[in-house]
């Protein structure tokens, strides 16, 4: 192997060397990049995914900054003890309008990638606020503050159309109704057609944390409420090859 | 350049490379670890074509077992159900009462209920099925939908209040206060009548009041005797058992907001033979009728 013996014009020749350490770099690149481009065949195709609405992606927000990923996961593995405990397994589509995604890495708490209708909000509203008044073994901390803290909207469409930068699919007609479909969703005597019309029939309207106004709460628990119903699961046949 | 260094007898050949004088021995490698190696890189190409493995543009190659971590757990849970599947065919063959006559039947369907309601129940319930405020104790003989097997596997099944469930239980208590059909002063009253039912009240000058205040507003869903009534989970008001709380700040809270307790429904979300094994595991904690 002749080839191999001529490293030594590589080892003395300084920019011969980064040029090729360059070419290998590139290599590792490529392996990592190019399937990103097939993600749209990467990523099964379900029905029932929709992007969030405007008081559930506030309600992410507020998922994210309290750190809850940092505890909870959203990402049930095909295992049958988790699938029995949780629900059917995550599918890759279930977190494509998430940036970042939500799968974390930790279960210090169970996981909540479909806790979505398992409780009721009033339940959620006594957990966040002190959750060993529900279930005393838990060493979870307490979030009543999230009933204060009144919100009004008033960035969501911003935070819409960032998302749409990173492709999530909102239109401009659900930008322009953000603050409206936002209030909407948390009141049920508003008139809430256009939210529904937009998002799609299975979006939940309710006043989640029972009080008067929309706080951090009602975003919290509607985005909770939510979690991993959006793909029915008695209709989905699951594609042997992934 | 500094001189080559010593050479001692039994030292290998060196690999001919010199740097600064510093030469490199050109041992060879262990054969047995040679081997092993070699025997990875075979075994990385058998398995690259017994499983699935290369990534291509429409999909992974499949690999010629077929195998699949999707297929692998519905199979993993496919033998689950197949162990168990003649006995939740009786299961759910079998009449709910008649469930704790056949021990068997009784002892599976008691064990796989407490799996059940340890996963999904034990969040609001309790871990002892203590309860917790808002959420009905279900140890004790106070029951606000019924206690007995039939009703207490309706209530699982369709759930209570439950959004997603057109046939589930449902009632709903007005907010007296709220919504203002009772003044301050008369939810004062009623309040006191409602303490004194099953202990002492807060004034016992204002019962009287109250009494007559209850019968008008109260009593269609409570009960004359304020006992209660199972066809709107309308709570027995004379037992001193409490879901939100008897005392007075809490029954004064009840009566202006009102009570709207959610059990979400678990059709769909459990097997049927799930559904019978919770509901008879939940029949024989102590309270069941």
């Amino acid at each position: 192997m002749a080839i191999l013996e001529k490293h030594k014009i590589l080892e003395t020749n300084a920019t011969l060397l980064l040029i090729f350490s360059f070419l290998v770099v590139t290599v590792g690149g490529i392996v990592q990049l190019v399937p990103l481009y097939f993600l749209d065949s990467t990523i099964e195709k379900v029905e029932g995914m929709r992007p969030y609405t405007p008081l559930e992606l506030e309600g992410r927000e507020v998922y994210l900054r309290e750190g809850c990923y940092v505890c909870h996961s959203q990402m049930i593995r095909p295992m049958r003890d988790e699938v029995e405990r949780y629900g059917p397994y995550s599918l890759a589509a279930e977190s494509m309008y998430d940036h970042p995604f939500q799968w974390g890495s930790k279960r210090t708490g169970p996981d909540l990638a479909r806790v979505g209708g398992r409780y009721s909000d009033e339940w959620h509203v006594a957990h966040l606020t002190n959750p060993q008044s529900v279930v005393p073994e838990s060493v979870m901390p307490k979030y009543g503050y999230l009933l204060d803290r009144k919100i009004d909207g008033k960035y969501i469409a911003d935070l819409m159309r960032t998302n749409r930068v990173v492709g999530v699919p909102y239109t401009d007609e659900m930008i322009e109704a953000a603050v409206a479909d936002f209030k909407a969703q948390a009141d049920p005597d508003s008139d809430y057609d256009g939210l529904l019309e937009r998002y799609g029939d299975k979006v939940q309207v309710r006043n989640f944390d029972g009080r008067p106004g929309i706080s951090e709460m009602d975003a919290l628990v509607a985005y909770l409420q939510m979690l991993g119903t959006l793909v029915d699961f008695s209709t989905f046949t699951p594609a042997p090859s992934r | 350049m500094s001189k080559p260094s010593k050479k001692f007898e039994g030292d290998p050949e060196t690999t001919g490379h010199v740097w600064d004088g510093i030469e490199e021995f050109n041992n060879p490698l262990p054969k047995w670890w040679l081997w092993t190696f070699y025997a990875t890189i075979i075994w990385a190409v058998i398995y690259t074509i017994l499983y699935p493995a290369w990534p291509l543009p429409g999909g992974a190659t499949p690999g010629i077992l077929g195998w699949s971590t999707r297929g692998d757990v519905a199979a993993e849970i496919a033998a689950a159900e197949e162990a168990n599947a003649a006995i939740n065919a009786r299961l759910e063959a079998a009449d709910l009462t008649e469930i704790s006559k056949d021990p068997e039947l009784n002892s599976y369907a008691v064990n796989a209920g407490g799996a059940v309601f340890k996963t999904f129940c034990v969040q609001c319930h309790g871990s002892g099925a203590q309860g917790a405020k808002g959420f009905p104790n279900l140890l004790d003989n106070d029951w606000l939908w019924g206690g007995d097997i039939e009703s207490i596997y309706t209530t699982v099944t369709v759930g209570i209040r439950s959004p997603d469930n057109d046939e589930t239980r449902f009632s709903e208590m007005p907010a007296f206060g709220r919504d203002e059909l009772l003044s301050k002063e008369e939810i004062d009253q009623v309040a006191n009548f409602v303490m004194s039912l099953s202990g002492e009240p807060k004034d016992a000058t204002k019962v009287e009041a109250g009494a007559a205040i209850f019968a008008e507003n109260c009593a269609s869903c409570h009960g004359d005797s304020g006992t209660g009534s199972r066809d709107f989970g309308a709570p027995n008001l004379t037992d001193a058992i409490w879901l939100y709380g008897g005392d007075y700040d809490t029954i004064v809270e009840t009566v202006t907001n009102s009570r709207y307790g959610v059990m979400p429904a678990w059709s769909g979300k459990l097997t049927e033979a799930q559904i019978r094994a919770v509901a008879t595991y939940v029949h024989q904690l102590g309270g069941g009728e």
